[in-house]
Order: C-alpha cells, then sequence, then structure tokens
C-alpha cells in the first residue's frame, strides 16, 4: 500500500509542477517549479528500483540543467516582464493536439497487454553498469563522451562575447 | 512491485504531453526548452519503467536512460548558448521574433 500512496503524491507533485512549468506567466517561478518536477521524477525512479539514476537526476537535471536555465532566465530578464503574453497564437490548438496525444497514447497503453516478467534486480546495478558500459556499450559510450566534448566547445565558441577590435 | 506498469506508462505520457504544450504555446525560447526537458524526462520514466517490468535482468534500459541524461545535457548547454547570443545581436529572446530566414 505505502509504494502506491508514494507513487500518487510523486506523480501528483510531478504532474502538477508541469503543468505549472508550461502555464506559468513568471518563468522565473518556471524555473523552479521544473526543478520540483525534477524532484518528483526522482522519487518514481526510486520507486521504480533505480536509486542510481534518481541520483544523476538530481546531479546532471537539478545541479546543472536548471541552474543553467535559471542562469539564462536571469540574463534575459528584462525583455520577458509578467505583463507579456506568454503565449502565442496558436496556444489552443496545441493544447487540443496534447490531449488528443495523451488519450491515444492512454488507449495504446492499456490495449497493449505488455508482457511484463517479474523479476529481480541485480545484486550490484551500478557494477553491472560499469561493466556493460565499458563492454557492451563502449562504442555509445566513446560517441557520448565526443558528443559532450562538441557541445562545449560549440556552447562556448556560440555564447562567447565578440572580440572588439578597438584594443588593436 | 504492487505498481502495475500501466500507471507509470499513462503518467509518462500526461508528462509528456504536458511538455509538448509547453514546447508549442511558449513565446520564450527559454521556456520551450524547459518543455523539451519535461519531454526527455518522459522518455527516461517510460524507459526505466519498461526496464523494470520487462527485463529487469539486464540493464539495458537504465544505461539508455543514461545516454539520454548526456543528451539532454548537451541539447541544453548548446541550446541556451543559442539563446543567449540571438539576445546579445537580436535584443529578443521571442521566438516569433526571431525570422531572419523569413526576410
Amino acid at each position: 500500500m505505502l509504494p502506491v500512496l508514494i507513487f500518487a503524491f510523486a506523480s501528483l507533485v510531478t504532474l502538477g509542477a508541469a503543468v505549472a512549468v508550461v502555464t506559468h506567466k513568471n518563468i522565473l517561478h518556471s524555473a523552479f517549479f521544473l526543478i520540483l518536477a525534477f524532484v518528483g521524477v526522482a522519487a518514481i525512479y526510486v520507486l521504480l528500483e533505480a536509486p542510481f539514476l534518481a541520483v544523476v537526476q538530481v546531479l546532471v537535471y537539478i545541479g546543472a540543467i536548471a541552474i543553467l536555465i535559471v542562469f539564462a532566465i536571469m540574463l534575459t530578464r528584462r525583455l520577458m516582464s509578467e505583463e507579456m503574453e506568454q503565449r502565442n497564437t496558436q496556444w489552443l490548438p496545441s493544447a487540443i493536439g496534447a490531449l488528443a496525444l495523451f488519450l491515444v497514447l492512454g488507449w495504446i497503453v492499456y490495449s497493449a497487454g505488455w508482457p511484463a516478467h517479474e523479476g529481480a534486480v541485480p545484486a550490484e546495478p551500478i557494477a553491472l553498469m560499469g561493466q556493460e558500459l565499458l563492454t557492451t556499450y563502449l562504442v555509445p559510450f566513446e560517441i557520448a563522451s565526443v558528443l559532450l566534448l562538441a557541445a562545449l566547445v560549440g556552447a562556448i565558441l556560440i555564447g562567447r562575447e565578440k572580440e572588439t577590435r578597438s584594443a588593436e | 512491485m504492487s505498481i502495475p506498469l500501466n500507471w507509470f506508462l499513462v503518467v509518462a505520457a500526461a508528462l509528456f504531453c504536458i511538455g509538448l504544450y509547453g514546447v508549442l504555446s511558449r513565446r520564450n525560447a527559454i521556456g520551450i526548452l524547459m518543455g523539451i526537458e519535461l519531454m526527455l524526462n518522459a522518455v527516461n520514466i517510460n524507459l526505466i519503467a519498461f526496464w523494470r517490468y520487462l527485463d529487469p535482468a539486464r540493464l539495458t534500459g537504465q544505461i539508455f536512460a543514461v545516454f539520454v541524461f548526456a543528451v539532454a545535457a548537451a541539447e541544453v548547454a548548446v541550446g541556451l548558448a543559442l539563446v543567449i547570443a540571438i539576445y546579445r545581436n537580436r535584443d529578443t529572446v521571442i521566438i516569433e521574433e526571431i525570422d531572419l530566414l523569413k526576410e
């Protein structure tokens, strides 16, 4: 019974915070609700017996991505005051489309009949994951590291202030 | 495991659709990026739920989720750098006003 209660609480927090993220008029408050949604998703990972991913979720999403988003909002803030319209002209068709997609996905989920196996999680999942990453998934692992390096260089290059020539 | 797999999938679908609405309806480019983050989180919930209920002995789903984390971090870093660069050059973050290719 307890897992069901925790699941209900975590999913309500996540979905409520997510609705606030996409509808709140103040974009900075949206970013804080985004952090709350990430915490709710981390709780769902714990319920799914993936505690390592819950920790990574807190580290990467809250510690890096959400903070980066807050930085970007602070740097561009004065242009988006609360009085401005935050929705574009196509918000109503978007809402209807998203709702329709949800109904279709829900129908698919309930009509599919997944072949569930009630197996046990490996005893040492983190050690096993490390081994798998360096054997079976070695090539994707290396590609991911190259991708991160490229993103790092690209972000610095794009975000850099143009050098002024007046100093010469 | 007292929670059925379907519940996780429905929550993930709802989170994905909320994020999709945010991506389609926001005018602020950073708001659109936040919607994309919600959608990526929904995908991760799906991956881990399928791993736990369909194939828990191997860690395929978890490792896939770790790659999604890495790609999400790269995506948000480049995306926000683009937003800052556009803000610096065009003095706007509203997506409708960034129409250089239309002119």
